[in-house]
């Protein structure tokens, strides 16, 4: 007969306590862990100092502090920064880039919390940044107010999005067929029509690729404007923008949290079938899921082309995929998605003078394995733990066998 | 256009749709065998697009063309063995772990192949075929690789052990593991080995059927081949029939740019080429439609465990 | 004189699970050509000491003895090199693949290229040389039950498997299956094969087995009893360490008003084939009804139909003064039916919400939770927190995402969602399935508490134990019609199991 021994064991539980807190570090080591890997790849694709490299982007997309410093002295005396654009200029930037990027993150969140895999929002990004272009250069007249203008152009947006996110909503409500591919291929669908409008036909201006320049209503009004004013402001580009992106998650956080369908939504994300037992439409709200989450990447649409104020072939594509890792890294938060489109915003400005031009989507794989990979060691715990001799009475067997 | 004129044009463009699907077909049955083994990997076209350039670079720099095949097959393999580390071993989530394979490929491949972009290829070897005329001898060859894949691999599904233990895994991996067969190795080969056809997918383009690296050089054909595998409902033959399809659909564009042809010629005609571009994906769409009906009669459907990471029971030590 | 060998001995096995002692010190014996019973309750230890023995588990401690030699078995491979095999509850069938597929999958010969015809010949030689006829090249999907556990055996059988372990084989078996099964079981006992089977039913042990061995809680108390020597109750008694309550304290009924009346309602299943043949059931108020039957004779369709989940495809049915339609929106019956489902996890529950979350899936939509657009977040808490005093739940807070409940605490959550809105009628379908006996316990004193309040109840089990106890009136379901109905009080089991299997009972 076997001697029992005192002996160590490593078990694995599941959690009894959830802290959010765990998330948030999942999500913050993921970024750290993906700036190192991408280091190494760097380095393999030849440069020199990948550290160096970094702070490049950091200061490119953010600027540093003393610099911030400055520009907040010249705000508030009226006079000039020092160094010019530099100042505020790296923060303008990002800003700007934040708000489409808040925008798809926004609606990958709404998608990805009721299980629908919209990766289309790119799609629907476009045909929002094209309706808004029809309005803004062909329907309403040069003349027309700002105000006016720019809420007809974000309305189309919102409706071309929600039209365009319909379709793969309908297909997947009615037919099951399965959201992933149609999405996809309505990106290249987008794509494909933009040029068409653009670089073949009716809307480009002779040769150039290009409605050419919005009549000055039709753009966002930026810092710039007001630089006579405060010089500090002069050459800044950011605008109202990123207001919208930020209305849009408060609002989506009241939705999912506070109201009733988005209760419906969790619930559906959560356990369709106990979904159907509550008597909740799931093929409704299959559709109705879509076309929001549609007419928000059509407002990110909207958004970006106001603030380009011309809609050329050279829309950057991308920005519903980004907003797929920025829903990811916010962990469907729709406030966090703020911060996170923030910096994602600061990324994305800071690597565009890095060549090479891969690494912004390289590090944003990254990101996303590490993040989704990590995601797992948060819901289980590690023991370990003392194994005693037996003694005594058996502990009570609770366990299904 | 006379008679022989409009044969000789039919058939360029048949050659034209095998040439241009075979890429396609080596990395929908690469997904085919993956997603029967119960696990999904959407990033195809991120081991697509490391294939295509990685195969590129290992050409311009050896100009062996095997050894660039190799290496193509080498790299989406390699991409493919993190997607199968984070979904199997860390049993995360399959979709997202999927996209961030092709995010990956996507800068990886851009960064590393920038380089070699606009980089000039040699002059292929070329055949004398009646009425084709000159065509590119390794396109011939990759072709006929091709056709001979595709039932190769049904046979090894349908016929042989390692094809039942295949599919075993993929419908009820419980009952595969309870006679002994291990699900994580299962499942890591044949993820591995869909990167590596990927991978192979993308090196014949960048080496055979359009040779030269560009920044995405794929240009969606990855993501045609997941909507591929649906349609083909997981078997491999039609899978092959599938492909060539697309194929067609990917060269009709080009071959119809002919002025010859004036009612329909598209160097005439713009419009009708950029509606012909989203041709692809749009059939695909429609491909899906229809095949999902065809699932709900025939009863047809994907391997049961597919997307469901594996949890074996306790066993103690 | 040296014993003749015993064909299996298991000693002082000891095997620890998270928080749980599975196996403490558990002695083991079985002799060659017996059907050796192992029996105790749920949670007693018998399939974990059997999943040792097969090579599933690993002990901490113990040796195990086949024919006399020390083994160690790593995988269930090594034990059925040794020639132990074991039928799982739930079978181990890939469902798309043939019999032959199946049987041959995971052995090592051939190798590489299969050739299907020859295992067919072989697999229906086997089958009929054991008298288990099966259909090689059919797909498991096309078998019934009782045909794919044959298909379990048969490849264990395939694998040349002197003993044979049998994890509750009668549970999804008719009574005239049961009775096949054991003549085959007695067949292969002729044939030199040893059969260790594992119940909880007392009646099946008496019938079948030589020699019986129960464990409660982990341990033995008592070993190899010559099943000749034994009662019924005297068996229980080991089993549970008390005198056993067959039945449940209940008052007697006073039914009231008809609450649920089906007319001639028929539907049909997911594959198509009619489900439900012209259903015309009757619950009254204050009563309970219970459905027996196999499991797949148009329970699981007559519960979703009732709830909405499945369409009827002809006849009626109402609630209270409400016809129950095609078109109905369940959801605007509300409060008055609620439903237990069969499967706590995957069906019945929200796994990432909290338990607050999960508690208010019916009430929701209307104040004081609901309001206007939004929901009241202090409602739900207070809400919560009552509900969870008032059942007993027990859970750390009310924050906590349900996954993490036990599986008795989880049907609490759910009876009490469904139960604190006071309906009309109440549709439980197994809602003891997987519970141990306190938390059976629990559940069956709410139901009861239930119909003292006048609540109506329409009871789905497959444990007629558990039928007969809560029950007021039975129905028997056979292939999608009631095929006999009855009071509970009195009822003949014996008729009742006819009845499940589809023969016709006069009178």
């Amino acid at each position: 007969m076997s001697r029992p021994r005192t002996s160590y064991t490593v078990r694995i539980e599941t959690r009894s306590d959830n802290p959010g807190w765990m998330g948030v570090l999942s999500s913050v080591l993921g970024v750290i862990l993906a700036l190192i890997v991408g280091g190494f790849l760097l380095k393999a694709a030849g440069a020199q100092d990948p550290i160096g490299t970094y702070r490049e982007i950091f200061k490119e997309g953010f600027g540093t502090v003393a610099d911030w410093q400055a520009g907040i002295t010249a705000l508030m005396t009226g006079g000039d920064c020092p160094k010019g654009m530099l100042c505020l200029g790296p923060l303008s930037d990002t800003l700007v880039k934040a708000s489409p990027i808040l925008l798809t993150g926004l609606a990958c969140i709404l998608a990805f919390r009721m299980k629908l895999w919209n990766i289309g929002a790119d799609g629907q990004m476009f045909l929002g940044a094209w309706a808004a272009t029809a309005v803004a250069v062909f329907i309403l007249p040069k003349t027309t107010d700002r105000v006016v203008m720019l809420g007809a152009m974000a309305l189309a947006g919102l409706l071309a999005g929600m039209g365009y996110g319909a379709i793969p909503g309908v297909l997947k409500a009615r037919l099951n067929i399965n959201e992933i591919i149609t999405t996809l291929m309505l990106n290249y669908v987008a794509y494909k029509w933009m040029e068409f409008f653009v670089v073949v036909g009716p809307w480009s201006i002779g040769d150039f690729e290009s409605t050419g320049r919005f009549p000055k209503p039709a753009t966002w009004p930026r810092l710039t404007e007001f630089a006579d004013r405060f010089p500090a402001l002069s050459g800044l580009t950011a605008h109202p923008g990123i207001l919208l992106g930020i209305g849009a998650a408060i609002l989506l956080a009241w939705v999912l949290f506070r109201s009733r369908w988005g209760y419906e939504i969790r619930v559906i994300g959560d356990n369709p079938k106990a979904a159907r037992y509550a008597g909740i439409n799931l093929p409704r709200n299959v559709l109705l899921v879509m076309m929001f989450s549609g007419a928000l990447a059509g407002l990110a649409g909207m958004n970006e082309v106001a603030a380009l104020r011309e809609l050329n072939g050279r829309f950057q594509k991308g920005f519903g995929f980004t907003g797929v890792i920025v829903a990811w890294l916010a962990r469907l938060n729709p406030l966090a998605a703020i911060l996170v489109a923030f910096l994602f915003g600061g990324l994305l400005v800071g690597t565009k003078m890095i060549m090479p031009q891969g690494i912004a989507s390289m590090l944003q794989g990254v990101i996303l394995f590490v993040v989704v990979g990590t995601e797992l060691l948060f819901r289980y715990r590690l023991h370990l733990e003392k194994v005693e001799p037996e003694r005594g009475p058996a502990a009570e067997v609770s366990h299904d066998d | 256009m006379t008679t022989s004129a409009l044969m000789a044009l039919g058939l360029t463009i048949a050659f034209g749709a095998l040439v241009s699907g075979t890429p396609l077909l080596f990395a929908t049955i690469g997904e085919i065998l993956s997603e029967r083994a119960g696990v999904m990997n959407l990033g195809i076209e991120g081991m697509m697009l490391v294939g295509a350039m990685g195969g590129f670079v290992v050409w311009s720099k050896t100009d062996n063309l095997l050894l660039g095949m190799a290496a193509g097959m080498l790299f989406g393999g390699l991409l493919a063995l993190v997607h199968a580390y984070i979904t199997i071993t860390l049993r995360a989530d399959q979709v997202v772990s999927g996209l961030a394979v092709t995010f990956l490929g996507t800068g990886i491949s851009s960064i590393l192949g920038a380089p070699y972009v606009g980089q000039r290829v040699p002059e292929p070897l070329t055949l004398y075929v009646p009425v084709l005329g000159r065509v590119a001898a390794e396109q011939v060859v990759l072709v006929a690789i091709g056709l001979l894949f595709a039932p190769l691999v049904w046979y090894y599904l349908n016929r042989t052990r390692p094809g039942l233990n295949l599919r075993s895994v993929g419908e009820y991996p419980s009952a595969a593991d309870s006679l002994g067969l291990s699900v994580y190795r299962t499942r890591y080969l044949y993820v591995t080995l869909g990167g590596i056809f990927s991978g192979l997918g993308g090196a014949s383009m960048s080496l055979v059927t359009d040779a030269g690296w560009v920044d995405g050089k794929t240009s969606g054909l990855g993501w045609i081949a997941v909507g591929l595998v649906i349609f083909a409902a997981w078997d491999p033959m039609r899978g092959l029939l599938g492909s060539y399809f697309f194929g067609l659909l990917r060269r009709l564009p080009l071959d119809l740019q002919n002025p010859a042809l004036p009612l329909i010629s598209t160097a005439n005609n713009p419009t009708l080429g950029r509606l012909m571009d989203m041709l692809p994906y749009l059939a695909t769409i429609l491909i899906l439609i229809v095949g999902s009906r065809e699932a709900i009669r025939k009863r047809i459907g994907a391997p049961a465990a597919l997307g469901i990471p594996y949890v074996r029971g306790e066993r103690g030590v | 004189m040296p014993e003749a060998l015993n064909a299996i001995e298991m000693r002082g096995i000891v095997k620890r699970f998270p928080g749980v002692l599975a196996n403490d010190r558990v002695d083991f014996v079985c002799r060659p050509g017996e059907v050796h019973a192992l029996l105790g309750e749920n949670g007693a230890g018998k399939s974990t000491l059997m999943n040792v023995l097969a090579g599933l588990y690993r002990p901490e401690a113990g040796d195990i003895l086949v024919g006399g030699q020390r083994v160690s078995f790593r995988s269930p491979q090594d034990a059925i090199a040794q020639g132990i095999g074991m039928v799982h509850q739930h079978f181990m069938l890939v469902p798309p693949h043939s019999v032959a597929e199946n049987v041959v999958l995971g052995l090592h010969r051939p190798r590489f290229l299969l050739n299907l015809t020859q295992v067919e010949e072989q697999v229906a030689a086997l089958g009929e040389q054991y008298g288990m006829k099966v259909n090689p090249r059919a797909k498991i999907w096309q078998l019934s039950v009782g045909e794919q556990q044959r298909v379990e055996v048969l490849k264990m059988l395939f694998r040349k498997a002197k003993v044979l372990i049998m994890d509750e084989p009668t549970s999804v078996l008719t009574p005239q299956e049961v009775d096949t099964l054991f003549s085959t079981l007695r067949e292969m006992t002729g044939r030199g094969h040893t059969i260790v089977f594992i119940s909880h039913k007392l009646d099946e042990v008496v019938s079948i087995a030589d020699r019986v061995t129960v464990l409660r809680r982990g341990r033995v108390t008592a070993a190899a009893l010559a099943a000749r020597e034994v009662t019924k109750a005297g068996l229980a008694k080991l089993m549970v360490g008390r005198e056993v309550l067959f039945q449940v304290d209940k008052k007697p009924s006073r039914p009231g008003e008809v609450v649920l009346e089906t007319d001639r309602l028929c539907a049909t299943n997911d594959r198509g084939l009619p489900a439900l043949r012209e259903v015309c059931v009757t619950v009254r108020a204050g009563e309970i009804l219970g459905v027996a039957g196999v499991a797949g004779n148009g329970q699981r369709e007559l519960a979703e139909v009732l709830t909405g989940l499945h369409p009827a495809t002809s006849g009626s049915a109402r609630l209270g003064t409400t016809r129950l339609g095609k078109r109905t929106r369940w959801q605007d019956l509300g409060q008055h039916l609620a439903h237990i489902p069969e499967d706590r996890a995957a069906v019945g529950s929200m796994p990432g919400l909290s338990v607050a979350e999960n508690l208010i899936l019916r009430t929701f939509r209307e104040p004081p939770i609901g309001v206007g657009w939004g929901i009241d977040r202090a409602a739900v808490r207070k809400n919560a927190e009552r509900l969870v005093a008032e059942y007993q739940i027990s859970t750390p807070t009310v924050d906590l995402p349900v996954r993490m409940l036990s599986g008795g605490n989880l049907q609490k959550v759910i009876l009490a969602r469904e139960t604190s809105g006071h309906p009309q009628l109440i549709i439980a379908v197994h809602p003891s399935r997987g519970l141990d006996v306190g938390a059976t316990e629990a559940v069956h004193k709410l139901l009861i508490a239930q119909r003292e309040a006048g609540v109506a109840i329409l009871l789905i089990s497959e444990d007629l134990d558990e039928l007969l106890s809560l029950s007021d009136r039975l129905a028997v379901m056979y292939e999608g019609r009631i095929v006999g109905e009855m009071p509970a009080e009195g009822a003949n089991i014996q008729t009742i199991g006819m009845m499940m299997a589809g023969t016709k009972v006069d009178g």
